[in-house]
């Protein structure tokens, strides 16, 4: 017993017109802008300093008028402060990795949860996904949100949803042959090195994947080719960020020429990263979000740091909705390494802890799609010890610290003095060899 | 008593070590002994020189991390089961050896042991308890 596969999760506002998206969004931004104003004090207190009353943001056309958030926002307002509902009805958070002032804690209400459930429906159907399909999740489970939204979008959608987490390959193998799992969701890399050890076990055969959902890090189309040949499926990427709700933000249909955005519950902009003015269709700049729908965390006019270019150009598959490119780069210095956001300041700050000096080299590279992370670390006069065992163990020590900070390992590699390559006196902090911006 | 062991950080890498001994060869650092405790990326170089204190002056000002380390030294005859009697010594009295090596002497059919231990002054004694002398840096230059 089959079920005829469905083209959309959601058809009517998939394919609603250009003009009925708008109105969906002028209508909704306006409450939303409404709503933010009477019960996030910090917000409110931002469109006070920039003289802008909710009354003035009527349609789309007024949102440019709204004052920016960006991360420090959230580390000022951290945990609570941007809240715009009572704790009490929020029933879940998520997280970003990292240290206090780089974590960030989102909130969700039951609306939320199943509003960030749809999205990620949206992108398992997009993808071929069917109530008969079984769905292996093998995005990290926990705080990281790409265990949970998939699961829940899977859940919705009325796939058998496997729950594997991240890690421990041979039982996902395990349970891809046994259960026969048609959709794979996982970081790229992670994908991967599943069709590399599927290869190597000769299990191709014996697997009945037939498409990938990936994301959470860059990846190129090279490697998607890649993993395409090697597992023989179709590879999706989607795109998400803890701040809006998490994976399912944009996806990719058949297409793969960019990821629809889910304009019906947030805006997109391009802005120059520079000035902030909102940069025309088809420019390059800096991608800003405004949540319209969320209750717990909604976040207006919020400044991602990744680049990219919209096209709203029509898509065959019928969907309306805004495609944006995949990242093309950032406006920051945050590196994703694995699937995992890491700013070169919380390298420093352990660093600095463990008694190690801030000049250090961040080395990032991707064999076999794999990332690896490497720290060249300059030793200094106070951390040389004769005895090697007392040098292994601060190394060891740091390498923990390291693992705790980030939520992945790094290798740590003591230099000799004045050795890592300086510009202007500063150690070149980053050295990204993947390339994959290009 | 104990003398001056030069401890020095090297990356493992090609060149590094070559480097190191143009240095001292630049600065005519005469060495005894060299060896090398190893990692994956540096080692720890490890020098027995006429005078230690100079050539970690150098180091220092060639950039390199270098410092000097207590070691015991004695000579012992060149000849089989001579290290045995040191180190069944220092075992009697419960001395750990963090690491050790030895060299030729210039006196002919002697070598020169060195000891790191945890206690430096309870090995010395121990040795010295047991008829074994230790070698002070002016007992060094002429054995």
């Amino acid at each position: 017993m089959s079920t005829e596969a469905k083209r959309y999760f959601q058809e009517a506002v998939e394919t609603a017109s250009r003009d009925e998206i708008a109105a969906i969004q002028s209508k909704k931004l306006a409450a939303a802008v409404k709503r933010v104003y009477e019960n996030v004090s910090y917000y409110r207190k931002k469109m006070d300093d920039a003289g802008v009353a909710p009354a003035d943001v009527r349609s789309l056309a007024d949102l440019h008028k709204l004052p920016f958030l960006t991360k420090d926002d959230l580390r000022e307002a951290y945990p609570y402060g941007l809240l715009a509902v009572p704790l009490s009805d929020c029933v879940r958070i998520q997280s970003t990795s990292g240290t206090t002032g780089r974590r960030v804690i989102a909130f969700y209400t039951q609306n939320d949860l199943r509003l960030w459930e749809e999205c990620c429906a949206r992108a398992l159907v997009a993808a071929g996904t069917t109530r008969d399909d079984v769905v292996h999740v093998a995005y990290g489970y926990g705080l990281f949100t790409g265990g949970s939204g998939l699961h829940g979008g899977s859940h919705l959608l009325g796939s058998l949803t496997l729950p594997m987490s991240s890690g421990n390959t041979d039982r996902q193998l395990q349970f891809m042959v046994d259960l026969g799992s048609t959709v794979l969701c996982c970081t790229p890399s992670y994908a991967a090195y599943l069709a590399e050890s599927i290869r190597e076990r000769g299990l191709r055969d014996r697997i009945k994947l037939k498409a990938g959902i990936f994301g959470a890090e860059a990846w190129t189309e090279e490697m998607r080719r890649d993993i395409e040949q090697s597992l023989g499926i179709k590879a999706y990427d989607i795109y998400g960020l803890t701040e809006i709700s998490g994976p399912g933000v944009a996806f990719e249909c058949a297409e793969q020429q960019g990821m629809h955005i889910n304009e019906d519950h947030f805006i997109a902009e391009i802005i120059d990263p520079e000035t902030g003015e909102v940069l025309p269709e088809g420019q390059r700049g800096e991608l800003v979000f405004t949540c319209i729908d969320k209750e717990a965390f909604p976040l207006l006019r919020y400044r991602t740091r990744d680049l990219c270019i919209l096209s709203r150009r029509p898509c065959s598959c019928g969907r309306t909705h805004v495609r944006m490119s995949k990242p093309l780069g950032r406006s920051d210095d945050m590196l994703i390494v694995k699937g995992v956001n890491v700013f070169p300041s919380q390298i420093e700050t352990v660093l600095i802890a463990n008694g190690y000096p801030a000049q250090y080299q961040i080395v990032v590279d991707r064999q076999k799609n794999t990332d690896s992370l490497d720290i060249l670390v300059e030793m200094t006069p106070e951390m040389f010890s004769d005895d090697l065992t007392t040098m292994k163990r601060r190394e060891g020590k740091l390498v923990e610290a390291l693992k705790a900070m980030l939520g992945i390992r790094a290798d740590v590699h003591l230099v000799a003095p004045k050795s890592i390559e300086r510009s202007e006196g500063k150690a070149k902090r980053v050295v990204d060899k993947r390339n994959l911006y290009q | 008593m104990s003398i001056l062991q030069l401890s020095v950080f090297l990356e493992n890498k090609p060149g590094a070590l070559g480097s190191f001994a143009k240095v001292l060869r630049q600065h005519k650092v005469d060495m005894r002994s060299l060896s090398i405790a190893e990692s994956r990326d540096f080692g720890i170089i490890r020098v027995i020189a006429d005078d230690p204190r100079a050539a970690a002056a150098v180091l220092h000002e060639e950039g390199y991390i270098a410092q000097l380390t207590p070691v015991v030294a004695v000579a012992v005859p060149d000849e089989p089961g001579a290290l045995t009697r040191i180190l069944e010594t220092l075992s009697d009295s419960g001395i750990n050896v963090d690491y050790t090596y030895a060299f030729p002497a210039r006196a002919s059919r002697s070598a020169c042991i060195v000891l790191r231990t945890g206690d430096l002054d309870r090995t010395a004694g121990a040795l010295e308890a047991a008829g074994i002398q230790t070698l002070s840096e002016e007992d060094l230059k002429v054995c």
